[in-house]
């Protein structure tokens, strides 16, 4: 099966590529990318005026199979991450049971391969059910295949064990996704501890209970020579400190969230828990240094936290809501109304945080780039068409976003993954 | 003129509303010291209270409010309800909205829980204390007391002192006094204030002296960290000296201050006792304002939505 995508501006920064050129696929991998291919194919894809890019990852989704499938699936969520233009997502390891040993990643890996649209690559926990007391079968799990570590939700709160979890994980070149919360700090709050917070009586959470982890696991990191991943940074304060451990030499990179940098605290309705997230949305100041770290490229990567919740976990005391809200079929138009249209980022780097950077973190030179002999997965992107965001028409069984009816620019025109069309325009073949 | 579903708060109530309520609770202050002047204005309406959170007096004063409107009160036993067995707010609203209640009153530990409810039914909510968000009833019969002793709102200053970062009727009065022209002050502890409440357009401030100086109104909270791990001072003994009121700071307030208190008090700590039951204070008076007030929301609403 040949596939050709005609015609297309291609942005593929990993090979320094932003011209408009052919892409010849055949089977599950990239043939040829030149000017003008005139080979027989057994589909064409005219893609004048868009963008042929390499196929959109996410590090950071919550896939809540096993153990939560009314919330999500790793097929339903996967079909989401296909029709919203992502060919690879990472899957936090907060299931039921926890990602915490080989036998859990096989079996992600075994219905991911049966039913998933996209790749799906299983992160482990790095403590055994996230308790935060002993290691994580680390070595075990890597050995069938998880791509990175990562405690989402929580923190490792004993900063010794973080420090002997960065240190093997270096053995096994398997990353660390750090999610960086003190929860004493941030205690009981709800929302960013600010003006919001006291006009609405909900309890506050301080960008310190954020900054305290960051700075705490970027020493422990430079102490052990390790690299580390900040997943969804959302303060000016942590842009600062990871602004100066780059300085200084720390192998740190980050991840913002579309809802980070495109909704404050000022956005968030009386008591919807559409907006209730942890990290919380914060103020105009800190989404403003959130858009100039993408820029400078402080934060080297786009993310979504894709939570996905059931309906009755959001209608509910705000309190009692759960964290988080889906992002798979936002995250594309959101970063190119917010970030592109914005004047933040060029098309260029903004591909270049969607699939080269987040591909250089897992360590993989097969995926998020269009070289010859790579994967197949390349995502054609229209950035001219204009819509509002509807969730009744997500693939996603979550449908708890704040964006609803939100006009945005920019869809994913077509998702090949694997060298097979698996979605155009939000709408799985 | 009041045309509400639900009372849930003083931060979306307009001026002419608060001051709708304050003129129709003067009127139902008469029919609690003279049973011949009541009467069954709300006879065909039923009411139910449901208190997630222990309470005295608010829960009696919304009680008797409706008797002596004539209305049918009930209560949620919230104890030995279904709530026990897991039933979410919202479906223990919807089960309650079809047995024909006509007005909940609820209290709530989490902050938004009476907004969701109101939400959700058909009756009319009214806020009876949500977290640490809002406690309108209490407000509202705080400014009928204050209107009651000085006739006016307008350049008034009122302290509230104590614990103010958790308490949703310092809030609810900050939202009040200042939309009726009022210069409010927050004062206790660093700990226990927080800067960003000055977005409500209030002072704050940890000095207590310069806070009662000009204060033609003072109103204590109750302090409640008597088991907390946290404390947020390190004790009631040092709380009390530095930031209690008594005789001797007393003596450098107006003459005529009023001293205010939304009850149960803790003698000793946040007011001594001989402020408590000194020459300024109305504390009691404001148990009384308390019942009139709740009578003329229950009417007001209940007229509004039948």
């Amino acid at each position: 099966m040949k596939l050709l995508i005609k015609g297309g501006r291609v942005i593929d920064p990993a090979n320094g590529v932003d011209s408009v050129k052919d892409v010849l696929v055949n089977g599950g991998s990239i043939e040829l990318v030149d000017d003008n291919i005139s080979s027989e194919a057994d589909e064409v894809i005219d893609a004048a005026g868009k963008w042929v890019v390499p196929g959109l990852i996410d590090l950071h989704v919550h896939l809540r199979e096993p153990g939560y499938e009314r919330k999500e699936t790793i097929k339903t969520g996967s079909m989401a991450a296909a029709a919203g233009g992502f060919t690879t997502i990472c899957a936090m390891p907060n299931t039921n049971p926890v990602t915490d040993n080989e036998i859990v990643v096989e079996y992600i890996k075994l219905k991911a391969e049966r039913e998933a649209a996209v790749n799906v690559l299983p992160i482990g926990a790095i403590t055994k059910g996230q308790n935060g007391e002993e290691l994580a079968d680390i070595g075990r799990m890597a050995a069938v295949g998880a791509c990175a570590l990562s405690e989402d939700g929580k923190s490792v709160e004993n900063a010794a064990l973080m420090k002997t979890a960065l240190k093997y994980a270096g053995m096994f070149a398997l990353p660390v996704f750090d999610h960086c919360e003190d929860k004493l700090l941030a205690g009981k709050g709800q929302i960013n501890a600010g003006d919001r917070a006291a006009l609405l009586g909900l309890k506050g959470i301080s960008c310190d209970s954020e900054e305290v982890i960051v700075s705490r696991d970027m020493i422990l990191a430079q102490s052990v020579g390790a690299p580390i991943h900040l997943c969804h940074i959302s303060t000016a304060g942590s842009v600062e400190l990871i602004r100066q451990a780059k300085e200084r030499g720390v192998k740190v990179t980050a991840e913002a969230t579309p809802h980070h940098f495109t909704l404050s605290e000022e956005d968030i309705t009386e008591y919807d828990a559409n907006f209730k997230m942890n990290p919380p949305l914060r103020s105009k100041k800190d989404v403003e240094a959130i858009k100039q770290a993408l820029k400078d490229n402080i934060i080297e990567v786009i993310a979504t936290d894709h939570a996905p919740h059931h309906i009755d976990e959001k209608n509910c005391e705000f309190e009692n809501a759960a964290n988080g809200i889906i992002g798979l079929e936002t995250a594309l138009p959101l970063a190119i109304t917010e970030l592109v249209e914005g004047g933040w980022l060029t098309e260029y780097e903004l591909v270049e945080k969607m699939s080269a950077n987040p591909a250089r973190i897992l360590g993989r030179s097969d995926i998020g780039n269009l070289s010859v002999g790579s994967r197949a997965d390349i995502t054609v992107i229209d950035p001219d068409r204009e819509y509002c965001i509807d969730k009744e028409k997500m693939y996603s069984k979550g449908k708890n976003t704040p964006f609803h009816g939100r006009r945005v620019k920019g869809i994913a025109a077509c998702t090949i993954v694997g060298g097979r069309v698996a979605a155009e325009y939000g709408r799985l073949r | 003129m009041f045309a509400r579903k639900d009372l849930l708060g003083l931060r979306d109530l307009s001026e002419d509303e608060i001051m709708t309520i304050l003129e129709t609770a003067k009127i139902m202050k008469e029919k609690i010291d003279n049973p011949s002047l009541r009467s069954d204005e709300l006879k065909k309406s039923s009411i139910v209270t449901m208190f997630y959170e222990n309470s005295t007096r608010t829960r009696m004063s919304f009680m008797l409010a409706g008797d002596y409107l004539g209305a049918m009160v009930k209560d949620l036993g919230v104890a030995t309800s279904s709530v026990n067995k897991g039933e979410s707010l919202i479906d223990t609203g919807k089960t309650l909205d079809q047995m024909g209640i006509n007005v909940m009153i609820i209290r709530h530990r989490m902050t938004g829980a009476a907004d969701v409810l109101a939400r959700n039914v058909n009756a009319s909510v009214i806020n009876a204390g949500d977290g640490s968000n809002e406690h309108p009833t209490q407000a509202l019969l705080d400014l009928f007391t204050i209107m009651d002793y000085k006739k006016h709102f307008d350049g008034l200053n009122v302290t509230i002192l104590g614990d103010i970062s958790h308490s949703r009727v310092a809030r609810s009065n900050a939202f009040g006094l200042t939309k009726l022209g009022a210069n409010v002050t927050l004062a206790g502890p660093s700990t226990l204030i927080s800067g960003s409440m000055r977005s409500l357009g209030v002072d704050v401030t940890s000095d207590i002296k310069g806070a009662i100086a000009n204060a033609d109104v003072i109103m204590g909270l109750r302090i409640q960290f008597e088991r907390q791990k946290n404390m947020p001072f390190p004790g009631l003994r040092e709380y009390s000296s530095l930031f209690g009121i008594n005789a001797e700071t007393l003596k450098s307030a107006k003459k005529d201050v009023l001293i205010m208190h939304p009850g149960p008090v803790n003698r000793g700590v946040e007011l001594a006792t001989e402020v408590v039951d000194g020459k300024n204070s109305v504390i009691n008076i404001q148990v009384k304002n308390g019942v009139a007030v709740r009578m003329a929301i229950l009417k007001l609403l209940t007229d509004a939505n039948r």
